[in-house]
């Protein structure tokens, strides 16, 4: 080894070396990909292979795809749906997660690994089995339906009874597959934050006259707001790109972005227009999430209101 | 000052007992705490002093026995409706709060209070602690000693009739313990609440409190002034837990009112105690005598209780030096000088191996039988 590579190793080459390796896998595998599609999406397409060709002429590119995004309502409408979809999923992940983390934040050290193994205990099942038994689950004659119509039934006057609930085929059923499907994503990052709360925070609180439920709202909640976020992005920014869930249980007619990226790509072989979609999904996805981020720093390091 | 502490007692903690399990963390206590009394529970890590803090404040209630607070029974009343505050050891102050939300807290549930009578309580709250200046900060913007007031404007603000401190100096730096130990005994002088304080530093709770219950393994060993535990410890225990002691196994050899003459082998002579203590002829007893209450001279001394013995150690503090004399029989005593004159180092009064005289005065020594 030459001395010069002795020197710059020992001083602080060892530790650039170990931090750039994640930066080499961005790299390599987020950044220059995600440059090809930016690229591919001023594109248009050619019946050459690769189908993608950019103008002959100046200035070589194209902001059709873009234009028939915001101009066509079939893309308006997907991305609706999709965000739509994903919105109530997070929501509900966070009504059912919520307690089951704090739940699981309060029992013994023995039964907290036995809980936290329960949540990821469906993630040893293969992810397409348990959206297929879900189908069985919603399909018209299936037990799950009768009950559920049984029970929708005897709240509603005779005459506008069910004969069964049609729960295939409709957002109603991504939506339900999603918040089971994601549910994890929401409880473990929850989990993570609620079990660092310290208890003589309640304990103070209660002492200054807090009831439990005051003690939840003024102390617990506002202080977990960092873990609903993280499990809120862990579940609605792969739930509103998902493409299984809504092809095997959705609404053909009213597909999420997810789909019309699949159909693009695949079925009209339009990979610049799928590109397109897809430049435009991030966007809507990161674009908030940087605005959120750069407001929080900002409060942080100012600490006054 | 009476030993029950002035008026009626305003806290009485009858015969509790809290069991954790089968370990009876504090066991069969009964303890009586006068009204502004600034009272301190003082004992070693698992001695129960904190059990029964949280039993007054209401996190942990009693196995056995009944607590009154001001004549009302405590059973069965949750925390938040206790008039009761505490400051916690780690302070507990709300990360996401400013100074002043944080000292408004209790407050917002003070329903007969407008909302210019809370600002008006947090402003007065922050004058009383200084920290006027600091009300917009947040938690993580103080200084250890900050926070530690604002914790304390947080639980007086509610003007509760009791507020319990646990270890309230316990996370500062010597300097500032100091200087906020006066300033705990200016405010409750100043407010005339009831405090309980507990501490495992006996000189914490020796210079902060009126009054000092010693606890060890969930009973109480002694309850008086700090003076009457330090000068008059009722054991051995107490007497080794607060300060520094040296202890002699003796039997009694002559027995009057009001002095007992010992035979003493490990200091080589018989010791005169000037002791109330009932002492039959051959009981055997422990003579304590404070390393401070012995003089130590080159000449051996006129009276009584004179014994040999020569320097093995010397520790020059400054204001005091601390000797370690080696008797005849081997056994090693404290003996702690203050310098009270000037000299060099080769004109003290001792140095390693010098034969010295060890003496003390019949009053100072301690009869102790358990």
């Amino acid at each position: 080894m030459p001395s010069w590579f002795n020197t710059w190793f020992n001083r602080d080459g060892w530790s650039k070396s170990i931090i750039a390796i994640p930066y080499f896998w961005l790299v390599f595998f987020f950044l220059i990909p995600f440059a090809i599609v930016v690229v591919m999406s001023f594109a248009e397409r050619t019946a050459t292979s690769p189908p993608v060709g950019f103008l002959p002429d100046f200035p070589y590119v194209t902001f059709e795809n873009y234009g028939r995004l915001v101009g066509d309502w079939v893309y308006i409408r997907a991305y609706s749906t999709s965000i739509i979809n994903a919105f109530m999923a997070t929501i509900l992940c966070l009504i059912v997660g919520y307690p089951m983390a704090l739940g699981i934040t309060r029992v013994n050290k023995s039964w907290r690994n036995i809980l936290l193994m329960l949540v990821i205990l469906p993630f040893w099942t293969s992810f397409l089995l348990r959206v297929y038994a879900w189908i069985g689950l919603m399909g018209s004659n299936s037990w799950f339906n009768k009950l559920l119509t049984a029970i929708v039934n005897s709240v509603l006057p005779a005459d506008m009874a069910f004969r069964n609930i049609p729960m295939m085929n409709s957002n109603f059923a991504v939506v339900l597959v999603l918040v089971y499907s994601y549910l994890p994503f929401m409880i473990l990052p929850l989990y993570a934050n609620l079990e660092k709360l310290d208890t003589t925070l309640n304990e103070a609180a209660m002492d200054l006259g807090s009831r439990p439920w005051q003690v939840f709202k003024d102390v617990t909640l506002p202080l977990s707001i960092p873990g609903i976020i993280a499990g809120g992005l862990l579940v609605f920014i792969p739930a509103s790109g998902e493409l299984v869930i809504p092809s095997l249980v959705g609404n053909a007619s009213d597909p999420m972005i997810g789909r019309v990226i699949n159909d693009e790509f695949l079925t009209a072989r339009h990979w610049p227009m799928a590109s397109a979609v897809a430049v435009a999904l991030l966007l809507l996805l990161v674009v908030p999430l940087m605005a959120y981020n750069h407001f929080e720093a900002k409060a942080q390091a100012g600490g006054k209101p | 000052m009476a030993e029950s502490g002035g008026s009626a007692p305003f806290i009485r903690i009858e015969n509790v007992t809290k069991k954790f399990g089968t370990f009876a963390a504090v066991d069969n206590v009964s303890l009586d705490i006068g009204k502004g009394e600034l009272f301190a529970l003082l004992g070693g890590s698992g001695c129960g002093k904190t059990t029964l803090l949280r039993m007054l404040a209401g996190f942990e209630m009693p196995s056995a026995g009944r607590i009154f607070i001001d004549g009302q029974d405590m059973a069965g009343i949750a925390p938040y409706d206790r008039p009761v505050n505490m400051m916690f050891q780690s302070y507990a102050l709300f990360p996401h709060m400013s100074v002043e939300k944080n000292v408004g807290y209790g407050l917002k549930h003070e329903r007969n209070m407008t909302a210019g009578d809370r600002r008006d309580r947090v402003k007065q709250m922050l004058d009383l602690v200084k920290l006027t200046e600091l009300a917009g900060r947040k938690p993580h913007q103080l200084s250890g000693g900050q926070r530690q007031r604002v914790a304390l404007a947080r639980a007086l603000a509610r003007q509760p009739k009791l507020l319990l401190l646990d270890e309230p100096l316990g996370a500062l730096d010597k300097k500032l313990r100091e200087h906020t130990q006066f300033e705990i005994m200016n405010i409750q002088d100043r407010t005339g609440i009831t405090f309980v304080v507990v501490t495992h530093d006996q000189e914490e709770a020796m210079t902060l409190a009126s009054r000092i219950a010693v606890m060890d393994r969930g009973v109480i060993r002694q309850v008086g002034t700090p003076t009457s535990i330090y000068e008059y410890p009722a054991s051995k225990f107490v007497a080794g837990f607060i300060g520094s002691i040296n202890m002699f196994e003796g039997k009694v050899t002559a027995a009057t009112k009001g002095e007992v003459e010992a035979d003493v082998p490990e200091l080589g002579g018989k010791v005169l105690l000037a002791s109330d203590a009932v002492a039959e002829k051959g009981a055997a007893i422990t003579v304590a005598v404070r390393p401070e209450k012995i003089a130590i001279s080159r000449a051996r001394p006129k009276g009584g209780n004179a014994f040999p013995g020569t320097v093995k150690d010397l520790g020059y503090f400054g204001k005091d030096s601390l000797y370690r004399v080696k008797m005849a029989s081997g056994t090693v005593v404290s003996v702690n000088s203050v310098n009270a004159i000037r000299v060099r180092e080769d004109q003290r009064v001792a140095q390693w191996e010098d034969k010295v005289w060890l003496s003390f005065e019949p009053s100072s020594a301690l009869l102790l039988t358990q």
